[in-house]
């Protein structure tokens, strides 16, 4: 697959630009600070991969990132576009077009086939059956599973459950792949294949966002972001 | 996300569980088939005693002898006969332009016997109008004549219940049965007129009135005038006219001390049906509770569903599904299911009313079927929102946590 350039963007414009997000639970005595003041903007095709302990307020991040929850202050630009008062809808063709989910449990949809599940994005975006069909063979096909593609999810091992899931994300060209843990339940083996998965990904042009807690994981990335207590405490670039 | 789509995602909501899924069509199956089956039933006992009292014709009129009443009898002073004369008198085309004939009926019950069968039936004494006002058409023979009243012949004419019970599958005509220890020669047989399973009205013996009264019953008072008026819309008019032409002979001078009474064959068809119809609402109102229950069924099973399916929503509206995407796609599940339990439900009820139960043939109420189908459907959409409506408002990071 080529090296893919949304329309919308540019190299200049940040795929993720975050300035003092916070997110507070509760209120009063019971009130708690996931995250505090968060600045952090990401580069169009920078792998980055963002630690922390549990607690740290790191799913947070991820859910905000992921236009699934809403800050409580601050502001969130998504490709250019602000997301901060965007009502349920518009939030939901935002992550329909602009981000492509990974989860720690794949999150796949259970007695549907491969080929369904990766149709799915497409299917809410209102693609025509056939081309539906044809990009969906095709993102199966990139990640390595153009024979499993009738087979349910509960007929793959983890680790092609998990490429399945990779190869949704990807099948509607979105700015930006966001992984949360995606290495989490998985062997070293299939641990392996995913991350090598992601480092080609990242080779073609995609804008990744990991979370994760291991650092081993951390490393494929190129650069780290490592949040305690709801802050950035380090920000880190790997050597290449 | 088009329409198409979105009932292939509830389609393969429902193959998924097949067992619950069908258990709960069978919910709606069995309302939407009872409100039709029992409608049907209702209307086919309407139109089998409607048929039964036709068959004995809508334009007549009976006048009775007396009251229902017995204590009410009791107490009168002057309790004057049914006569023949007052049946000559009916027939009157200035005071009585509604009546075309008035014939008098006595009854002796009796059993009649036919080379060593025998059987209980009543003889009915009558003039040969009987068969005209009746509606009892001559199968086989001749019917009673004239001749037959005016010399007091031993003549009969038999229906088709009597012929069975005696001749079996002899020949009846000329033979001799002997009713109440009188001989008679079989001179006609009446058509069958089918029995509804009320009243049988095969089950007749007709003779000459001067014969049954002479050799049976003895000159008392006639038990009926049986009145032909010219047509079932004006019997009302010609149960007026019997009434003031009987009340001045009688001498009546209140309806309470009325010494006959006469019964309309119309108003007798209204009023039956009036009271089925009552009997038919009632077994509707049954089977759409069954309809209801069935309903809150699929809302069960529903909500089941939804909380099953937490997680799968969660991903879905990750991925981009719209609020409006699941709540269609919860809702076109429940009316998936209604749909197809209300189908079969239709279709067996259309096999379920050609079995003939208790001797009512079940007639299907067209609108019974439009109207359960339609209501199946609605039950789908109503009880079906309420889930599909928590379904899209989850919130996707909570849907997405459950476990």
């Amino acid at each position: 697959m080529a090296a893919h350039h949304p329309a919308a963007g540019d190299n200049v414009t940040p795929v993720i630009d975050l300035q003092g997000i916070t997110k507070v639970y509760g209120s009063g005595d019971t009130e708690v600070r996931a995250l505090d003041g968060i600045d952090l903007s990401i580069a169009r095709g920078d792998y980055v991969a963002i630690m922390g302990a549990s607690g740290s307020g790191k799913s947070t991040l991820m859910n905000i990132v992921g236009a699934l929850d809403a800050s409580t202050e601050g502001h969130y630009a998504l490709d250019g576009i602000s997301i901060d008062d965007l009502d349920e809808s518009a939030l939901s063709i935002v992550r329909n077009r602009k981000i492509g989910f990974i989860f720690q449990s794949f999150n796949l949809i259970p007695r549907t086939s491969a080929l369904s599940n990766v149709e799915l994005p497409l299917v809410y975006r209102g693609v025509r059956r056939k081309e539906r069909r044809e990009r969906a063979i095709a993102a199966l096909t990139s990640v390595g599973l153009a024979d499993r593609m009738h087979h349910m999810p509960n007929e793959l091992s983890g680790g092609q459950q998990q490429r399945v899931a990779v190869a949704r994300a990807l099948v509607a060209e979105p700015s930006l792949l966001l992984a949360d843990e995606p290495t989490g339940n998985l062997d070293s083996r299939s641990t392996g294949d995913v991350l090598d998965l992601m480092g080609e990904l990242h080779d073609q042009g995609r804008t990744i966002v990991m979370i994760t807690h291991e650092d081993d994981v951390a490393a494929h990335a190129g650069r780290v972001v490592t949040l305690v207590d709801g802050r950035i405490s380090e920000d880190r670039r790997n050597s290449a | 996300m088009n329409v198409i789509e979105t009932v292939r995602i509830g389609l393969q909501g429902i193959a998924a569980n097949k067992l619950r899924s069908g258990l709960t069509m069978l919910g709606i199956l069995i309302g939407v088939a009872s409100v039709i089956v029992l409608m049907a039933i209702g209307n086919g006992a309407s139109v089998a005693v409607t048929a039964s009292i036709e068959s004995l014709g809508t334009n007549t009129l009976t006048v009775r002898h007396g009251t229902f009443s017995g204590d009410r009898a009791s107490t009168r002073t002057q309790f004057k006969d049914l006569t023949v004369d007052d049946a000559v008198a009916l027939v009157d085309p200035i005071l009585a332009p509604d009546v075309v004939s008035a014939t008098p009926v006595v009854t002796a019950a009796t059993t009649c016997t036919f080379e060593g069968s025998s059987y209980s039936t009543s003889v009915t004494g009558t003039w040969p109008s009987y068969f005209d006002a009746s509606n009892s058409p001559i199968g086989t023979g001749t019917p009673l004549t004239a001749d037959d009243v005016l010399n007091s012949r031993r003549s009969i004419v038999l229906g088709q219940t009597v012929i069975g019970e005696l001749f079996g599958d002899v020949d009846p005509l000329e033979k001799t049965v002997t009713c109440g220890g009188v001989p008679f020669t079989v001179v006609g047989t009446i058509e069958e007129k089918g029995s509804s399973g009320f009243l049988d009205a095969d089950d007749v013996a007709v003779a000459p009135l001067s014969t049954v009264q002479s050799k049976l019953t003895g000159y008392g008072s006639l038990d009926s005038i049986l009145v032909q008026a010219s047509s079932s819309e004006t019997s009302t008019a010609a149960e007026s006219e019997v009434t003031s032409i009987l009340d001045q002979r009688h001498g009546t001078t209140s309806e309470a001390n009325r010494d006959y009474q006469v019964l309309n064959q119309a108003a007798l068809i209204s009023t039956v049906q009036d009271t089925i119809g009552i009997f038919t609402v009632l077994l509707g109102a049954v089977a759409a509770i069954s309809l209801l229950v069935g309903g809150i069924g699929i809302t069960n099973i529903m909500l089941v569903t939804v909380t099953e399916r937490t997680r799968e929503i969660g991903i879905r509206k990750a991925i981009g599904a719209r609020k409006s995407a699941i709540m269609t796609q919860f809702l076109i599940e429940a009316m998936v299911l209604s749909v197809i339990g209300g189908g079969i439900g239709v279709l067996l009820a259309l096999l379920a009313t050609r079995i003939t139960i208790a001797d009512v043939t079940p007639v299907i109420v067209p609108s019974s079927v439009i109207g359960a189908f339609v209501v199946s459907v609605s039950i789908g959409l109503f009880f079906g929102s309420y889930p599909a409506n928590r379904a899209a408002s989850l919130r996707p990071i909570e849907a997405l946590r459950h476990e």
